[in-house]
């Protein structure tokens, strides 16, 4: 049993990664979107409150899967974290932004601190997007590494083909995610803009996503998860289908679904590496040697147990709560705040 | 500069940011969730105006809480690399923890509450608010289990030169922080009631200098009816706001003080040269120092005296009486010298300081001071809060400017309180990261030197371009939130609620608007 946990955690912190990307996916696609699609005020307004009441508790799933690496794996926290110096502080800025940008952009009635937010929210977003993409997609592939589990090479060490490829696959993706969530959101405009940018990004913007997972499977792929990368791409063509045929909730599942076994695809591919060292095998870290001890694992296993189900509860109904669509019709006027 | 002491600024300056948003959040969401709770039993007027105003300016700083403790969460694992290595095991399961039970649902929750109005069944919507604010809490206490361990490694055995958790209980019931939790949760009330007050105060003094309010013959006030916002309910609202801040603040002093007792008796156990240090007492004593003047930075203890002193209170706050001595600097570093060695050890991992001696005293004018500014700014903000409460009886503030600018800016006395307490704590530890216990209930054997915990792959020009990217984002960011707070602030209850200002038109059909449900509440 204790020998299984390092197992059973390397497949919960990528349950975790997955429903960070299906989440937060959308909400960085649609922080995107502020710049790359809206065309007025309302518009974006209309997007932002598309995802106001759950961006939040979306960013979270990152808190958690970043923490749950530092309890599990403190090895490979400490080696990618370290690692990636550079990309991390990318990634922060553009939250730290980003979250204050959706909080205050709209407590002053000017057009001036509008913009300014909005261009907040559409960068933030996509640095964040293009930070963890790069990430996840070198903790697959590798990083120059020595025996102590830490970089050489210095500061841009990390600047390689796969990281870039991870960029844009996660990038992309929001983008396609968002598209899809707004057609499935909004009513009016929005949604026709969204529906088309739907299905004319879609086969492009998949892309890079399959050629990261492709990589992984070259190095270390096994038939199951070739066949996982197969039902991918198949998801990603009825996603399409879906669309052409106005299912737009079909068409979101289904890209998302999409997501997950590519996901699951990369991540069943390197097990039992975390993070391989592009230096020396043996420098790799493992789900074995850069694991906490099983007392550890153990405890936060009963604690997973009983906390993740339950976030997945209050967080549905969450969405179900406001389920509703938003339409440019039901965006209040905005008001100014008057000293009295 | 090295990189090890750009890592140790960039965590100074984070850390203590991020704590500036913090206590606000769980003091002021607290005394909100009371609010709406009030509101919802008597359904009166003045409570839900108190929680829309109260709740904007939550929101307003909740949101840099959110975005600053982000970096928390990342920098351990950027520029401590070999911290996160070491203590992994144990330090990280908290934190972990505090993401999936407690920031899960404050976010969740949070968003549930600003989206849910009018949408929610009013119950319903009330609970979200207290969900996310008691996780708020929730939060806090994972985070001083962690934090706590650093102070008093507990529930842990070395295997291979690292601490592995064996007792998880030890670990979540450290006395340590189950002292600094109420500890810090009154902190986090002094600044919320400290808010209240300055801002309310504020509000009553304009509707006096506006002429809506007047003093009667008998000293009490009259309550003017202005038009829009400004009705008698307004006034209700900044009076209500001010007398629970009075009280609050003087509530929240006194549970900081007693559970700081308790902290300082289990400090002079746990950690007896963050004490010594904070006392700057060289010598073995029964005397609290009131000032003491010499050379503070000179890390030594030769030429300090203290000029005015209270005998027999240092030897209280240890043990309870007046008559033990408690050891000094001078008689601890000969100890500390002894247990942990007079040199770092020559492995790699202390690079370039491997065999270097090791100044086993704190920086003394930081200790020193931090512990009094802490309690001094403390007394000061209870103190006023005790003036103001006794000329609050008389239903107004006076009408003077001079009185209602020290109120506002009295607000800033618990902050202070609070940045001083954390920046003495744990600067009080250094040398150590993870700092060794010599009392039997610590783990001797368990510590870290700080010179040992930063990132060895990460090179001094990332550290720099950090720390300058962040302190600056992090100064305009302020700047923004200060003045955003103002504005909402100078606009009364009406920023919050619009339909107040414009109470003519409210009561309008508005032929745009389909039905309520459509209408966002809250929208961003």
């Amino acid at each position: 049993m204790t020998e299984a946990l390092p197992t059973l955690w390397f497949v919960l912190i990528a349950v975790l990664w997955a429903g960070y990307l299906f989440l937060e996916g959308f909400d960085l696609g649609v922080g995107m979107l502020m710049k790359l699609m809206a065309r007025n005020d309302t518009q974006r307004r209309v997007l932002l409150n598309t995802v106001g009441p759950v961006w939040d508790g979306n960013e979270v799933w990152l808190v958690t899967a970043v923490g749950a690496t530092f309890a599990a794996f403190p090895h490979w926290y400490a080696s990618l974290l370290s690692a990636l110096y550079l990309p991390f502080l990318v990634v922060l800025l553009g939250l730290i932004f980003r979250a204050v940008a959706f909080e205050w952009r709209g407590k002053r009635d000017s057009d001036a601190w509008r913009n300014r937010w909005d261009w907040a929210i559409a960068i933030g977003s996509f640095t964040a997007a293009a930070g963890i993409g790069a990430a996840l997609a070198l903790t697959t592939t590798g990083l120059p590494l020595d025996a102590d589990g830490n970089r050489v090479g210095g500061a841009f060490a990390w600047a390689t083909a796969p990281a870039f490829l991870g960029a844009a696959a996660v990038v992309l993706f929001c983008l396609v995610h968002a598209a899809a969530f707004l057609a499935l959101k909004t009513e009016g405009g929005v949604r026709g803009q969204a529906d088309r940018l739907f299905r004319r990004l879609l086969p492009l913007a998949m892309v890079p996503f399959v050629g990261w997972a492709l990589l992984v499977q070259a190095d270390t792929g096994s038939v199951v998860t070739w066949l996982v990368v197969v039902l991918a791409v198949v998801a990603f063509v009825a996603a399409h289908r879906s669309s052409t045929a106005g299912r737009d909730g079909r068409a979101f599942a289904a890209l998302g679904v999409g997501m997950l076994a590519l996901v699951g695809s990369i991540f069943g591919a390197v097990f039992p590496v975390v993070l391989p060292s592009t230096l020396d095998d043996a420098f790799d870290l493992t789900t074995q040697n850069a694991a906490s001890s099983p007392y550890t694992l153990g405890l936060m296993s009963v604690v997973a147990c009983f906390g993740l189900p339950l976030v997945l509860a209050y967080q549905a109904w969450t969405y179900w709560v406001f389920r509703r669509r938003v339409s440019e019709a039901s965006i209040p006027a905005a008001h100014a705040i008057t000293a009295l | 500069m090295e990189a090890l002491e750009i890592a140790r600024w960039q965590f100074g300056i984070t850390t203590v940011y991020h704590f500036l948003m913090v206590p606000l959040t769980i003091g002021l969401g607290l005394l909100v969730a009371v609010m709406q709770t009030m509101w919802h039993r008597t359904g009166k007027d003045h409570y839900l105006r108190m929680t829309k105003f109260w709740g904007k300016l939550f929101l307003i700083n909740f949101i840099m809480g959110v975005a600053t403790g982000l970096v928390q969460e990342f920098q351990f694992g950027m520029a401590w690399s070999e911290y996160s290595r070491f203590v992994g095991d144990v330090f990280g399961a908290p934190l972990a923890m505090e993401a999936l039970l407690a920031f899960f649902v404050e976010s969740t929750f949070l968003g549930l509450w600003i989206f849910g109005w009018g949408r929610l069944p009013r119950v319903i919507h009330l609970l979200s608010l207290w969900a996310a604010v008691l996780a708020s809490v929730f939060s806090a206490y994972f985070i001083l289990v962690a934090n706590s361990w650093m102070q008093h490694p507990v529930g842990v055995e070395m295997v291979d030169g690292r601490p592995v958790m064996v007792d998880a209980w030890a670990v979540f019931t450290n006395n340590t922080a189950l002292v600094a939790f109420p500890h810090t949760v009154f902190g986090a009330l002094a600044v919320a009631g400290a808010f209240l007050l300055g801002i309310s105060w504020y509000h009553l003094w304009k509707r006096r200098h506006d002429g809506l309010d007047t003093v009667g013959p008998d000293g009490a006030v009259v309550v003017g009816n202005g038009s829009g916002s400004r009705d008698t309910t307004d006034h209700k609202v900044w009076l209500r706001s001010a007398r629970a801040g009075a009280v609050v603040a003087m509530i929240a002093f006194a549970g900081t003080g007693i559970t700081g007792d308790l902290q300082g008796k289990l400090m002079f156990d746990q950690q007896p040269m963050k004490m010594a240090a904070a006392e700057a007492a060289c010598h073995d004593g029964t005397g609290f120092s009131i000032l003491s003047v010499g050379n503070l930075g000179a890390q030594s203890c030769d030429d300090i005296t203290a000029v005015i002193e209270v005998p027999g209170v240092l030897s209280f706050l240890a043990n309870g009486d007046f008559t033990t001595e408690v050891k000094g600097v001078n008689t601890l570093l000969p100890e500390y010298q002894e247990k942990y060695g007079t040199t770092l050890p020559d492995d790699p991992m202390y690079g370039e300081r491997a065999g270097t001696e090791i100044d086993y005293l704190p920086v003394m004018e930081v200790t020193y001071w931090g512990f009094r500014i802490m309690i001094g700014f403390g007394a000061i903000a209870a103190g006023a809060a005790a003036v103001a409460l006794w000329v609050l009886r008389r239903g107004t503030v006076p009408e003077s400017r001079w009185l209602m600018r020290l109120a506002v800016f009295g607000i800033l006395a618990p902050f202070g309180a609070n940045s001083a307490g954390w920046i003495f704590t744990e600067m009080g530890r250094q040398p150590f990261v993870v700092a060794p216990n010599p009392d039997p209930s610590g783990i001797d054997s368990v510590f870290m030197f700080t010179a040992a915990a930063v990132s060895p792959g990460v090179s001094l020009a990332e550290l720099v371009a950090s720390l300058i990217v962040l302190t600056s984002v992090y100064a305009v960011l302020l700047v923004v939130e200060v003045k955003l707070l103002f504005t909402y602030v100078r606009g009364g209850t009406a920023s919050a609620m619009p339909e107040l200002a414009h109470q003519d038109e409210a009561s309008r059909p508005q032929p745009d608007r389909k039905d309520d449900g459509d209408v966002l509440a809250f929208a961003y």
